[in-house]
């Protein structure tokens, strides 16, 4: 055992930089990374964040103050007027405008009741009104913002979307994205149907009990794979036939005892009744 | 085994005497048998099905059977067409389930038809009423099991087994020794080392980098944001030419970053975190299901097979579910270019329990 | 008509074949619905066996890794073993491929579910009785390879799913005493998962288990043949007769057709519904985990045990580790498993009834036995129910953790709850039964009585319906007394208590007697 430990690594530290496998990644997610790797040195991810916003961050100043109204009048009985928090609810400095996008934007927020978690509902606000307060929000402080089109367009590697899928989603949203149990009456949502810039947003942001999914972990290409992953099993239904809402054998297990030996017992009865 | 047809007026008679004679046969035990019962009234008469009566009925259900009989050939056509009709094409994951449709409907319709059709003909055309068929108790007549008393006596007196003691204890002494070697040979079913020493050890060392799941590139400390989760594998598992899964099988590991004052680390812990930054076996102490489910607002860690919570704020404490202990901690530390590196290896086996586990 | 004659004298001259016919070609077949069920499980293994021969052609067990170039795009590039390719292959690439292994797995399902309600059937009837017991224990094994075969054919096509269950044997291995370790070693051929185990599994579950499972599906049949079928009290039925159909002709039609209806749905059911898409699982890796990981439904029990155990429960004594949280399970089950297959001798050592039984009882007519049945079904249920704790929560929007607390209380508390209310309710259908043997139905016709009062009227009933409320057999607990040298046996003691526990309770049936007394 030890000797097999050992020479492995032996050829881990001769190797500098561990190589990808190949045929796996866009070349581009490496080269991306590298940069995201070298703007990061120095441990300053504030600087990070900052840069990642950058772009968005020429929002004018109408849209602020009017975000900041519209944050006065229906998010500040639980976040604060100035958006620090309170105990009803948690300070939104820096958490950017992806996050106000999601949450707002999946209507989970404003929240009706306290529960678990906060429940997708109907939306409350138009686009440009959700768009107003993350302006607002985004100002209190940089945080993630709306990422451009090119990261939502779905056009990624549906490969390694999946395979960064399984490995960082699947636990909790299930392999199909059906959605699953967590602790306490929490649960992961299904995944059907969801906006990709929800997706994405939840990706950076972390909702609620979600882990952040930084672009420092998943760079926004790397995003965008997991995006085009779902929405190609969106796309193509499965090719057995109904898929029993993708939960696996227990909704495969309830189907073949009601419906097929149910349906059997049907037969049974049929059979060995007397004929007319 | 001659079966007859009852013609409905057998009195209940001779089915009585049938189970008193049967009775007296073997101990009831603990039955109670009553001299009173009420007989056994006997088969009811007859009812005649309308195929039976009326002559137009039987030829619709002759013509019904023989049109679901041929309906059977057509679906059995269907599923030949079907299967060139629906050709598989490359890229197209929908024509492979038209081809499953159309095919399995085809073939169920041929299987349907058969078995729907014989069914109606055994109910609404074959002879319908109930045959009667005498039981026999299972046990051999005594004259017969005196016949097999006598050949196993026979063979016994022939061979000498009995009397021939040595010979039969030597016998079964060789039977017994013969499947001896057939235990033996299983033991290259697995390699010559222990398992027990390779359980007790993974990947991780001093100095060996926490990298990313699955591309194996490096972690900085700095990217790991306060409620990020990284998914970790040991640097150079990528590369291993043999051994890969089952090297990562024990050296996954999962890495969260809490705030600070959220951490409530042990005495004989101080300095295996970083900054907030923590490092868990993946892999569950219950019965080895990867636990990946992290909550980072609770820092509970749930796993999705058997449910074991466990608390990451409180060295991943087992606070609910099967799971007995908590997960191993990787201790870790960053290195000079500020990527996170493992302090050794884990210091307990990781995983599922086993018996050598805790020598 | 000339050749028919030809050939049935050729194969008669070199099988004596016509002795075969004549004695099993009018065999009686009792009718009643719930005596199909076995056949279900039977045509479902046919259907299991046919589908399957189809699979091994393109099938490949190797775990050698290699690259998937298939045509299923979320997986193109990625490393896999070849026995996942290959059954991905099996339903990408291949024309009806899909469909056999649909038809392969939904028949499996079909097969162990059929075989779990034929075992509830024959228990709640107590078909098991004497001269079935050993057929009733050849059955029960018959379902353990019926699991045993599912759970290797789940593990093969080396998916998520499969190697996540693979995990979970080798984690409960690994806790058995003294050599855990070394049996997950042995098995697996090295550390798990090793590069042996798909291999491996594959030569059971294509040759090994179906032999011992075809040779014990045999010997059931012929048992079924020797004993000949129970049937249900009806008027002219005895023990000592059987009244049904024969099996030329129609007996061996509607079994016939029943094959090919049974063949039918099952083809129905996998051209319209998927059953395990390996392509969303993805190869087998120890790092990912799917939310609602769970086993094919018949070892759901197992699983939900290991759920349901509370936390900690785990020793070091001298140095060895005792996992209790995977042994109570284990150990549980087993002892569960045990008593099922062993319950007709324990019935048949506290009745000392002695007789051949071939009169299937009506569950209400021996309340004890249906009770404990009860009490198991709820135990197994509970236990069922925990394997899918997850998804109960989700889809009911209840806590796990609740969901957990109260199947764990089911699953304790529940079979004495079950045992007791069962109990109360099959004594309580007797004395119905017995109410209206005596005195007949309510017709609903209401007669005023010259004296003003105002009765309803009953309807009797007549000798054939009362016949089978009248027809049980009735058992009284044992009295203990002193043996020969006049003493009284531990033994005696127990299967006296122990008959007391089945017999004490107990409703007679009407009595010639008691119906004269009550006409006049």
């Amino acid at each position: 055992m030890s000797n097999r430990i050992e020479t492995q690594h032996t050829m881990a530290s001769t190797s500098p930089a561990p190589a990808r496998r190949s045929g796996r990644r866009h070349p581009l997610a490496t080269a991306a990374l590298l940069v995201v790797g070298l703007l990061a040195t120095g441990g300053a991810y504030a600087l990070a964040t900052t840069s990642a916003t950058a772009e968005t961050t020429v929002a004018n100043e109408q849209l602020v103050e009017d975000g900041g109204k519209l944050f006065a009048a229906n998010c500040a009985s639980c976040h604060g007027l100035q958006g620090a928090g309170t105990e009803a609810g948690p300070s939104v400095i820096g958490v950017g405008a992806l996050a106000v996008d999601f949450q707002v934007g999946t209507g989970r927020m404003p929240m009706a009741a306290s529960g678990p978690q906060a429940e997708v509902k109907p939306v409350q606000f138009t686009q440009e009104q959700i768009d107003a307060m993350g302006a607002w929000v985004a100002s209190l402080a940089p945080g993630p913002a709306v990422p451009p089109e090119r990261y939502l367009a779905g056009d990624g590697d549906a490969a390694i979307g999946a395979e960064l899928f399984r490995i960082n989603c699947a636990m909790c949203h299930n392999v199909a994205g059906a959605g699953g149990a967590l602790t306490e009456g929490k649960y992961a949502p299904g995944l059907a149907g969801v906006d990709p810039v929800h997706v994405y947003g939840a990706m950076s942001t972390g909702p609620q009990n979600m882990p952040v999914f930084s672009d420092l972990n998943l760079t926004p290409e790397e995003k965008n794979d997991i995006i085009t992953y779902l929405q190609y099993i969106e796309e193509n239904p499965s090719v057995g036939g109904f898929d029993l809402g993708s939960l696996g054998p227990v909704s495969e297990g309830l189907f073949i005892w009601i419906f097929g030996l149910g349906g059997l017992v049907a037969v049974t009865i049929w059979l060995t009744a007397k004929s007319n | 085994m001659m079966a007859d047809d009852h013609d409905g007026t057998t009195s209940g008679e001779a089915a009585e005497t049938a189970v008193e004679k049967h009775a007296s046969s073997a101990s009831p035990g603990v039955a109670v048998e009553r001299a009173d019962r009420i007989p056994n009234p006997g088969f009811p008469p007859e009812r005649l099905r309308v195929t039976d009566t009326d002559p137009a009925k039987e030829r619709a259900a002759e013509r019904t059977v023989s049109g679901l009989f041929l309906l059977s050939v057509v679906g059995s056509v269907l599923a030949v067409v079907a299967y060139f009709a629906f050709p598989i094409v490359e890229g197209d994951p929908s024509t492979i389930r038209l081809n499953n449709l159309f095919l399995g409907l085809g073939i169920t319709l041929g299987l349907l038809g058969i078995g729907i059709g014989a069914v109606h003909w055994s109910k609404a055309l074959m002879h319908g009423h109930e045959l009667v068929e005498e039981r026999h108790g299972t046990r051999g007549s005594d004259e017969t099991r005196a016949k097999a008393v006598e050949i196993f006596q026979a063979g016994n007196a022939e061979s000498g087994f009995t009397r021939r003691s040595l010979v039969r204890n030597t016998l079964i002494g060789a039977l017994v020794a013969t499947p001896i070697p057939a235990i033996a040979i299983f033991r290259d079913l697995a390699p010559a080392e222990d398992p027990i020493a390779l359980l007790k050890h993974t990947m991780w060392e001093e100095g060996v980098r926490l990298t990313r799941d699955p591309s194996g590139t490096p972690i900085k400390a700095s990217e790991v944001t306060i409620g990020s989760a990284f998914h970790v594998i040991p640097e150079g598992l990528t590369e291993l030419e043999s051994h890969k899964l089952e090297e990562k099988a024990k050296a996954a590991v999962l890495l969260m970053r809490l705030p600070l004052d959220r951490l409530n680390e042990r005495e004989d812990r101080q300095g295996w975190s970083y900054d907030g930054i923590v490092a868990y076996s993946k892999i569950c102490t219950h019965v080895g299901c990867p636990v990946a489910l992290y909550e980072q607002q609770t820092h509970h860690l749930l796993c999705p097979c058997h449910q074991s919570e466990f608390d990451v704020a409180n060295h991943a404490e087992v606070i609910f579910g099967p799971a007995a202990r908590p997960l191993p901690q990787l201790p870790i530390t960053v290195d000079e270019e500020g990527y996170l590196v493992a302090k050794s290896d884990f210091t307990e086996p990781v995983g599922p329990s086993f018996w050598e586990r805790a020598l | 008509m000339r050749f028919t004659g030809w050939a049935a004298n050729y194969i008669d001259e070199r099988t004596s074949a016509s002795t075969a016919v004549k004695t099993l070609g009018r065999k009686i077949f009792p009718d009643h619905w719930s005596f199909m069920l076995g056949e279900v499980a039977l045509y479902s293994f046919v259907v299991i066996l046919l589908s399957g021969t189809f699979l091994t052609f393109f099938f490949d067990p190797s775990m050698t890794e290699v690259e998937y170039e298939g045509s299923y795009v979320p997986l193109q590039g990625i490393p896999m073993s070849v026995a996942y390719h290959s059954s991905l292959d099996i339903s990408f690439e291949i024309r009806g491929g899909l469909l056999m292994r649909q038809v392969h797995h939904w028949a499996a399902l079909l097969f162990v579910a059929s075989i779990g309600l034929h075992m509830l059937r024959v228990f709640f009837t107590g078909a098991f009785r004497k001269p079935r017991e050993l057929n009733w224990v050849i059955g029960f094994l018959l379902f353990v390879l019926a699991m045993a075969l599912g759970f290797t054919g789940y593990s093969l096509p080396d998916d998520l799913l499969s190697g996540n269950g693979l995990r979970i044997i080798d984690g409960m291995i690994k806790a058995v005493p003294l050599a855990g370790g070394w049996i997950s070693y042995l098995l697996f051929g090295d550390e798990f998962p090793g590069t042996d185990i798909i291999p491996r599994l594959y030569v059971l579950h294509i040759l090994l288990l179906p032999a011992i499972l075809v040779a014990l599906i045999g010997a059931h049949m012929v048992l079924l043949i020797v004993n000949k079928h129970t049937q249900f009290a009806g008027p002219g039925r005895t023990n000592d007769n059987v009244v049904g159909a024969p099996v030329m002709p129609v007996f061996a039609a509607k079994a016939g057709g029943f094959f090919f209806i049974v063949f039918g749905v099952i083809v129905l059911i996998a051209s319209l519904f998927t059953i395990n898409p390996i392509w969303n699982y993805g190869p087998y890796d120890p790092s990912p985990v799917s939310a609602g990981t769970q086993p094919d439904w018949y070892i759901g029990f197992a699983d939900g045990a290991l759920r349901l155990i509370p936390p900690h429960l785990e020793t070091v004594i001298f140095g060895y580790t005792w996992s209790w949280n995977v042994l109570i399970p284990l150990v549980g089950l087993l002892v569960f498993l045990a008593a099922a297959a062993l319950y007709p001798f324990l019935e048949a050592w506290v009745t000392g009834d002695k007789r051949e039984h071939h009169i299937a009882e009506r569950p209400r007519n021996n309340p004890t036995r249906t009770a404990i049945g009860a009490a198991g079904v709820t135990f197994y249920a509970g236990l069922w129910a925990a394997a899918s704790s997850d998804l109960i929560a989700t889809h009911f929007r209840l806590s796990i953790e609740g969901v957990i607390h109260a199947l764990q209380f089911v699953t304790v508390v529940g079979p004495f709850i079950a045992y007791f209310v069962t109990k109360r309710v099959c004594l309580a259908l007797m004395r119905k039964d017995r109410e209206i043997a005596l005195h007949g139905f309510e017709s609903g016709r209401i007669v005023r009585l010259p004296g003003g009062e105002y009765i309803e009227v009953h309807e009797q009933l007549d000798d054939y319906e009362r016949w089978k409320l009248v027809s049980y057999e009735e058992y009284q607990p044992l009295m203990v007394r002193p043996d020969a040298r006049g003493r009284i046996t531990a033994r005696q003691r127990v299967r006296a208590s122990m008959s007391r526990w089945f017999f004490e309770d107990r409703i007679s049936p009407v009595t010639q007697r008691e119906l004269e007394s009550q006409r006049h």
